[in-house]
């Protein structure tokens, strides 16, 4: 019964981690269209493309944020939960 | 050309090898105390000792080590860029010198206002601090900032100077700043206020993080390929993961380098932005003038 406990544990986790890293889709869309707005810009003043490659690289680092929630909690419960979880399971069954 | 004095050569040195001897310190430390394995692990920053502290025993971990190794190393680069420095016929490492400060003088000028022209050498040390510590993963060895703790501490100095700079216009109108636009937004105002060094944080961390652990991953399949495609021979010439050498260094040249300089420009800009947007320059400056009539 322990073991069917951990097993669900485990699985519960790493479903977790791959539904955590869903959130990919929104920083992909939004990064997307903020290169391609910077494309436009550029193909119409050629000139400022310094300032706008460097501004267009600061907003999606800024966009990639809410992403990079998700991968640390995906990492968290990768790496971290299993470990804690089954440890608070075996201190709470007693054995 | 005269000829350059002992003095003037034996300081170079010192300083040279304060830029390198760290980095090997931490290579031998990181050779000594890896345990042999045969398998790709992807751990946290190795622990090196633990210090018992009343509330909560002080951990001294690889991270921190690495860190220190990074402020020494920039500080003996600093030292050495502005070693002998001279009006005229100034040497190649006075106008690099010159150029960087030139560079981070504009930038900070810009972006933040005269005001603040007393920030570049923060703003400069916070830069090298992050990159320098990215490109260390080039070297083979744990990056400081791949650990949440670190970055974790410049983001929580960041935001104190935030708050230092609200602060600046009287606690009064700091508290004011919390009801604005509407007096009920104040509660979210709170959270996005403490939201602000968490995402600093967590920004930079994730993307090195990630990087690693990217890195780790391609190196693994990298191995089974090759044991896949060179199993059937005999000996040693099986076992050699010819696929590993090379392919990995192409995506940390992107991981690492383009990343890791990308995310210490980022977290120097936001600081910039956040410190000159938090503090309400025109308002101090009426305050300021009110005072001195008063006091006349």
């Amino acid at each position: 019964m322990l073991e069917l406990a951990i097993g669900i544990l485990l699985g519960g986790c790493a479903l977790g981690a791959g539904c955590a890293m869903i959130a990919g889709i929104g920083p992909g869309i939004g990064e997307g269209n903020a290169v391609a707005a910077a494309c436009e810009a550029i193909g119409r003043q050629p000139e400022c493309k310094g300032s706008v490659t460097s501004t267009m690289l600061m907003g999606c680092a800024i966009a990639e944020t809410t992403g990079l929630y998700a991968l640390v909690i995906a990492i968290l419960l990768i790496f971290v939960a299993p470990n804690l979880l089954v440890n608070i399971l075996l201190k709470a069954v007693g054995a | 050309m005269k000829q350059k004095s002992f003095r003037f050569i034996a300081a170079d040195i010192l300083y040279i090898s304060m830029m390198i001897l760290p980095f090997l310190a931490a290579i031998v430390l990181k050779v000594l105390t890896t345990p042999l394995s045969n398998g790709v692990e992807i751990t946290g920053a190795r622990i090196f000792f633990t210090v018992p502290m009343p509330i909560q025993d002080l951990i001294i971990t690889e991270a921190q080590i690495n860190s220190l190794c990074v402020m020494i190393a920039l500080s003996g680069l600093c030292l050495f860029l502005t070693h002998g420095l001279k009006t005229r016929d100034v040497s190649i490492r006075q106008h690099l010198a010159e150029w960087i400060v030139e560079k981070v003088d504009k930038l900070v000028k810009e972006s933040m206002g005269d005001y603040f022209s007393g920030f570049v050498p923060f703003i400069i040390s916070i830069f090298g601090l992050s990159a320098f510590s990215s490109f260390m993963s080039l070297l083979g060895l744990f990056p400081p900032t791949s650990d949440i703790n670190i970055v974790g501490g410049w983001a929580l100095l960041v935001f104190f100077l935030i708050t230092y700079y609200k602060m600046k216009c009287g606690p009064l109108s700091y508290l004011k700043g919390f009801a604005q636009p509407v007096a009920f937004l104040a509660p979210i105002n709170f959270i996005s206020e403490f939201a602000t060094p968490i995402s600093m944080a967590f920004r930079h961390y994730g993307n090195v993080l990630s990087g690693s652990v990217i890195a780790v991953l391609i190196a693994t399949a990298l191995q089974g390929l090759s044991n896949l495609l060179l199993g059937w021979l005999p000996g040693f010439l099986g076992e050699f993961p010819f696929l590993q050498i090379g392919i990995p260094a192409i995506l940390s040249a992107y991981f690492d380098v383009f990343s890791g300089g990308l995310q210490a420009f980022i977290f120097a800009m936001l600081t910039m932005m956040y410190v000159s947007d938090g503090f309400a320059i025109d308002e101090y400056f009426a305050r300021k003038t009110a005072k001195q009539n008063i006091n006349k």
